[in-house]
């Protein structure tokens, strides 16, 4: 058996930036992945602070606004040790008419050590990245990636199911317009992974196909849920500019995922959702609650996700360092 | 007097293609012949060149009046003579609108003094180009027009396309249409394909193109004037085109050089890939590379569109489409079409001479292209070989906003002579080897 070493990890190219699923390798993945794994242990510590990043600064630049995704990341920061200087959408000089690049040079001018970008516009991460030295994290754009969401879902994924290799995973909802499905088809496809994408036939264009190996596009739910390993649902924004918005009855009617629907599924298969949920439309608050949902604990894993990012990005350390979440246990 | 000599004569309108020297004398071609003797003569050298008529431009926005930001009929026809076009036709899409005789008349006055090329302004169809009353047509076609169009924008409906098209047919006028399905295309930035779904960037599906070609067509059909499809890029709406030619209609083509150079899996998060209509699918792309060669597709136009980096230098979804051609029109005319035995010289000459020529009708306004004694000297003369690299930062434009920036290129404009008089020369090449 042709066993690949991924503790030796002189041969493994750390990016510069985190712009997306799509530019990593499998063993790349892997490696954030496991490096995740003590950030996780670190969570349950009762004194969440380390010096890892200390006297380092990194830059939240929240364009969209976010909660869930700024707070992970602002709170990974401060666990690494890390000052954090806040941008968002609501308060910024965008409303002023303040183009991108300009807003972008104003915050290099404080000299962060990264950048973590939250956008509207597909793109802007790898925009920025062009223009400053510093690394830069997508925190998710537009609707092209989300990485971070991605690989806290395959952190979940690997935890519960001990393996990312050839599940059946299923992703229910919007998944033209949806950021998240991109990532995570990109993710879960380079590990063998049969996907499922469901959802109305106009949020599963035929190009879908092309974004990967072995992806089918069912139109029943009752059909895409079963025998599946992973079950992920996608939050449904109901109003998006210049589309005919569709039947929220007809959406619960067809695509909600029920108890009775998930018993299509395999019997240990999982549920997650990127959150925010809105109970009673994509999913019945049975499901959400339930024993398969891994809801809560994508939260969490996303905390670890994030401080082995910004420890591997922004410290600079080599890739074989000593974790700090090790050390500080030790 | 300037005297080309040693360059070998393509004149579609003739059939000519031959060797020979050409004698100009004031603003006119005096002789065609071998040897010619002109001891008092500004000689150009154009041995291993193409002399040529006149290169016309169909499509091009100068953004004068109003937009001067990014470029000027000064700087813009500079591009144009580099980039050997003796004549462009502009786009009304300026601010105001050129929907006025006043506003025609203005930008006519403009280029009498300032411009390098000859400028042959387009009217706007409706008034603001707002799709709503039509414009002062005949008042326009008096300061000078040579055809109407809603550019930017289609014409709105099918209702004021066959008001538009029974008028201009009874003044003698092309209506050229941006075709667009606008409630198909609305929000979008490229074209809708695997590639803007991998990208993440909202697509125009290709059908939003040919519904309104289809609709232009039966106007056509119906009124029996003369439409032409501007900037045309999918294989459905050559389609149209071509079925529409084999009935007889006079409906006409053309296409840029970008649209058959580049294709929607060459975009990447760069706004020098944002145009409208977008880069087309592969397939598509094959469609217009035939269409060329069949002689379906009647013009190359550059659809030439400045923009400062303010609108550029921006998020893709919030960028401004279009980019500059002027310069590098027949270079990729040469790569794409030419040294890849496509076409002929001699139907690259005609697809940027009587081609476009034709469009706007053949006689009027010295629109006429051919190369014959007592013909207006507009000449372009190109070499097909010539090695060199285009620098967006040498542009002669205001603008930099091309994808083709870097681009090594084999042949190029060498010379280009507008009503007798040398208005651009391809500096000598750097002594460096």
């Amino acid at each position: 058996m042709n066993e690949v070493q991924l503790s030796t990890t002189p041969v493994l190219q750390r990016p510069r930036h985190l712009l997306g699923i799509e530019p990593l390798t499998a063993e790349q993945i892997t490696f954030i992945l496991d490096q995740a794994k003590p950030f996780q242990e670190f969570q349950r510590h009762p004194l969440k602070k380390l010096a890892t990043l200390r006297g380092k600064t990194v830059a939240l630049a929240f364009f969209e606004p976010s909660t869930r995704t700024r707070i992970s990341f602002a709170t990974a920061a401060a666990r690494l040790g890390a000052d954090t200087m806040n941008l968002q959408a609501e308060s910024s000089s965008l409303k002023k008419g303040e183009s991108l690049i300009d807003t972008v040079w104003t915050l290099e001018a404080m000299r962060p050590d990264g950048i973590v970008i939250r956008h509207a516009a597909s793109g802007v991460p790898e925009f920025i990245a062009r223009r400053l030295e510093i690394p830069v994290l997508n925190a998710g754009d537009g609707t092209h990636e989300h990485p971070t969401q991605a690989l806290l879902d395959a952190l979940t994924i690997r935890d519960r199911k001990g393996r990312l290799e050839g599940l059946n995973v299923t992703i229910l909802g919007d998944i033209l317009h949806s950021r998240v499905a991109r990532s995570n088809i990109h993710l879960l496809s380079r590990f063998g992974a049969r996907l499922t994408l469901c959802g109305p036939a106009m949020w599963i264009p035929k190009e879908l196909g092309c974004l990967a190996p072995n992806i089918r596009r069912v139109s029943r739910i009752e059909e895409a849920v079963e025998d599946a390993d992973v079950v992920m649902v996608l939050r449904v924004q109901s109003e998006r500019i210049n589309e005919p918005p569709i039947s929220m009855d007809d959406y619960i009617l067809r695509y909600q995922l029920t108890p009775e629907r998930l018993r299509l599924a395999r019997p240990d298969a999982i549920v997650l959702h990127p959150g925010p949920i809105i109970r009673g439309l994509e999913i019945d608050p049975a499901v959400a609650d339930g024993p398969q949902s891994c809801i809560l604990e994508q939260v969490t894993n996303g905390l670890a996700v994030r401080m082995a990012l910004l420890f591997h990005l922004v410290s600079g350390a080599p890739p074989d360092a000593p974790h700090p979440a090790k050390e500080a246990s030790a | 007097m300037i005297l080309i000599t040693g360059g070998r004569v393509l004149d579609p309108a003739s059939g000519t293609d031959a060797i020979s020297d050409v004698l100009i004398d004031g603003g006119h071609i005096a002789r065609i012949a071998a040897g010619i003797s002109a001891p008092d003569a500004e000689i150009i050298n154009a041995a291993g060149s193409i002399v040529a008529p006149g290169f016309i431009d169909l499509h091009c926005h100068l953004r004068e009046p109003g937009q001067e930001i990014s470029e000027t009929i000064e700087t813009g026809t500079r591009a144009a003579v580099a980039g050997g076009f003796t004549a462009v036709c502009c786009m009304p899409n300026t601010q105001p609108v050129n929907d006025n005789a006043a506003v025609t008349r203005s930008i006519v006055d403009r280029a009498a003094t300032a411009a390098h090329a000859r400028v042959w302004p387009i009217g706007a169809a409706s008034v603001g180009s707002k799709g709503e009353a039509l414009a002062e047509i005949a008042g326009m076609q008096d300061a000078g027009i040579v055809a109407v169009s809603d550019d930017g924008r289609p014409i709105a409906t099918a209702k004021l396309m066959r008001q538009v098209m029974e008028y201009c047919g009874s003044l003698g006028l092309p209506v050229i249409d941006h075709c667009e399905d606008t409630s198909l295309a609305a929000g979008g930035v490229m074209r809708e394909g695997p590639r803007s779904i991998r990208l993440g960037l909202k697509g125009i599906p290709a059908a939003s193109e040919s519904i309104c070609v289809g609709r232009d067509v039966e106007v056509a059909a119906l009124t029996g004037a003369r439409l032409h499809i501007a900037h045309l890029s999918t294989r459905a709406s050559l389609d149209y085109v071509r079925a529409a030619k084999a009935k007889g209609l006079a409906v006409t083509c053309e296409v840029t050089p970008h649209h058959f150079t580049l294709i929607d899996e060459d975009i990447v998060y760069d706004t020098a890939y944002k145009m409208n209509p977008p880069l087309a699918s592969g397939d598509d792309r094959d469609a217009l590379l035939d269409g060329l060669a069949d002689g379906t597709v009647d013009a190359i136009a550059t659809d030439h569109a400045p923009h400062h980096p303010a609108s550029k230098d921006v998020e893709f979804d919030r960028a401004a489409f279009g980019i500059t051609g002027f310069e590098t029109a027949i270079a990729l005319a040469l790569s794409e079409l030419v040294h890849t035995k496509r076409i002929s010289l001699m139907r690259l000459v005609e697809l940027f001479t009587t081609g476009p020529a034709n469009v706007l009708g053949i006689g009027k306004n010295g629109i006429e292209r051919k190369l014959s004694p007592n013909a207006p000297a507009d000449i372009t003369i190109f070499s097909p070989d010539h090695k060199w690299t285009f620098r967006a930062s040498d542009s002669a434009s205001r603008s930099r906003n091309t994808p083709f920036d870097n681009r090594e290129f084999r042949g190029a404009p060498m010379a280009t002579i507008v009503a007798g008089r040398i208005v651009y020369r391809r500096p000598a090449a750097a002594a460096t080897v």
